[in-house]
């Protein structure tokens, strides 16, 4: 915490959720979450390429001890991706998974670093007054996730049905190709396409943001006294431990809808 | 809470990142894995024909041997019978040899006989002449006695 502010519930809670951001235009959209980028692309940079870096030289006899792991992470997703997807996943499903699942769980597990230590650091260390490390808890970073597999999900139909085809599912699924139904057909398709990505974005958001709030909360409480310290310490050290099952409980629901959805669009009905 | 650019930039490092895992990450691990699963699978499928193998080699050598073990019985009930042939024909022939020794020994002896018997015969005229002589005291004259005594001489 900068010296300047007075520690109050609110102004705590306030600066700890306020992005850094950087506007690059006028009005409110054309800004950046430079935390949000930076960590995202930081962990993706740092994961991807060790992965890339330890696969470089995967041998088919005996895998040391680091490609095991990966090829443990790799089966898993394949293997659920198997049981969803029917068709060649290796070119383009399957990779798709374990990157999101990857990085999904890479952003999710930067809720572990204690936030007030981490909050000195940025501070301190890199001059930044505002900084969330937790990308998943901006709803710039699920959305922009949901939404991409969104128009994944739109080209495959399109690619596997034809755009005739698609168009044709739009309004005579799921009830029949009755004129009459017509209506009733897209109003439902409508609201599917558009619940799949709020649903898909905004329960990861929720877990991860609501996360970072009881982390929060029991920070606050810490600072209230003795009391206060020891019970704000141990329930910090339950939700910290609940919270590793969170983490990659959301990293792989989100994996296997984003399947699912990429599934279904090359399903016709 | 407000949506702003962010969320592009954001897509864009998505969408690389999924490039990388495609192109990059998940080929060769697939490969690897893939490599490795039909290098087991013909491993195990080579142990298994071993198995087999071994299984026919043993019930092989199990027949093999029951053959070789009968050829050798053969083999010895053969001999058995030989020898048994060979000591029959030996017996046989040692008889038919001893019989002929026999019976050459018995020509002979009576051939040696008949022979005793002669030359007995021959001097029993002159014994039988010189006891004649000591018993009359006188010169007997074979001439004059000759038909007589070759008559005694014939009837012995």
């Amino acid at each position: 915490m900068s010296t300047e502010h007075v520690l109050t519930p609110s102004s705590y809670i306030t600066h700890h959720l306020t992005f850094n951001s950087q506007s690059i235009g006028n009005g409110g959209f054309w800004s950046l979450h430079m935390d949000t980028l930076v960590v995202s692309g930081l962990l993706g940079l740092v994961t991807f390429g060790l992965m890339w870096w330890i696969v470089r030289g995967a041998t088919s006899g005996v895998p040391g001890k680091r490609q095991a792991a990966i090829e443990l992470l790799v089966e898993f997703v394949d293997d659920q991706v198997k049981g969803i997807f029917h068709g060649d996943r290796s070119k383009f499903i399957a990779p798709l998974a374990l990157t999101v699942f990857v990085w999904v769980l890479m952003m999710n597990a930067m809720d572990f670093l204690p936030i007030d230590v981490m909050a000195w650091v940025y501070e301190h260390v890199f001059g930044q007054e505002h900084f969330r490390a937790v990308p998943t808890s901006d709803i710039n970073a699920t959305f922009a996730l949901a939404l991409s597999v969104w128009f994944l999900m739109i080209f495959f139909s399109i690619k596997v049905k034809g755009l005739g085809g698609w168009i044709h599912e739009l309004f005579c699924s799921p009830f029949g190709s009755n004129p009459l139904v017509w209506p009733a057909n897209f109003l439902f398709n409508l609201i599917e396409y558009v619940s799949k990505p709020l649903s898909h974005s905004l329960r990861l958001f929720g877990n991860m943001y609501a996360g970072e709030i009881i982390f929060l909360l029991l920070g606050m409480w810490a600072a209230t006294g003795l009391v206060g310290t020891i019970f704000g310490a141990l329930l910090g050290v339950g939700w910290s431990i609940f919270h590793i099952l969170i983490v990659v409980l959301q990293a792989f629901i989100f994996m296997m809808l984003t399947v699912v959805y990429l599934a279904m669009a090359h399903e016709s009905h | 809470m407000d949506i702003t650019f962010t969320l592009i930039a954001q897509a864009l490092t998505f969408a690389i990142l999924i490039w990388f895992t495609a192109k990059f990450v998940w080929p060769p691990v697939m490969s690897a894995i893939e490599n490795r699963q039909k290098t087991i699978a013909d491993g195990l499928a080579a142990a298994e024909r071993g198995k087999h193998d071994l299984d026919l080699a043993a019930k092989r050598s199990a027949e093999l041997l029951r053959e070789a073990k009968e050829k050798a019985a053969d083999i010895l009930a053969a001999g058995d019978k030989r020898a048994s042939e060979i000591i029959e024909a030996a017996k046989l022939q040692a008889k038919v040899e001893a019989d002929r020794i026999i019976a050459g020994a018995t020509a002979e002896i009576e051939q040696e006989a008949f022979r005793a018997k002669e030359q007995l015969r021959s001097q029993v005229s002159a014994i039988a002449l010189a006891g004649a002589a000591k018993i009359l005291g006188r010169e007997v004259d074979s001439k004059a006695h000759n038909d007589l005594l070759d008559k005694l001489v014939a009837e012995m």
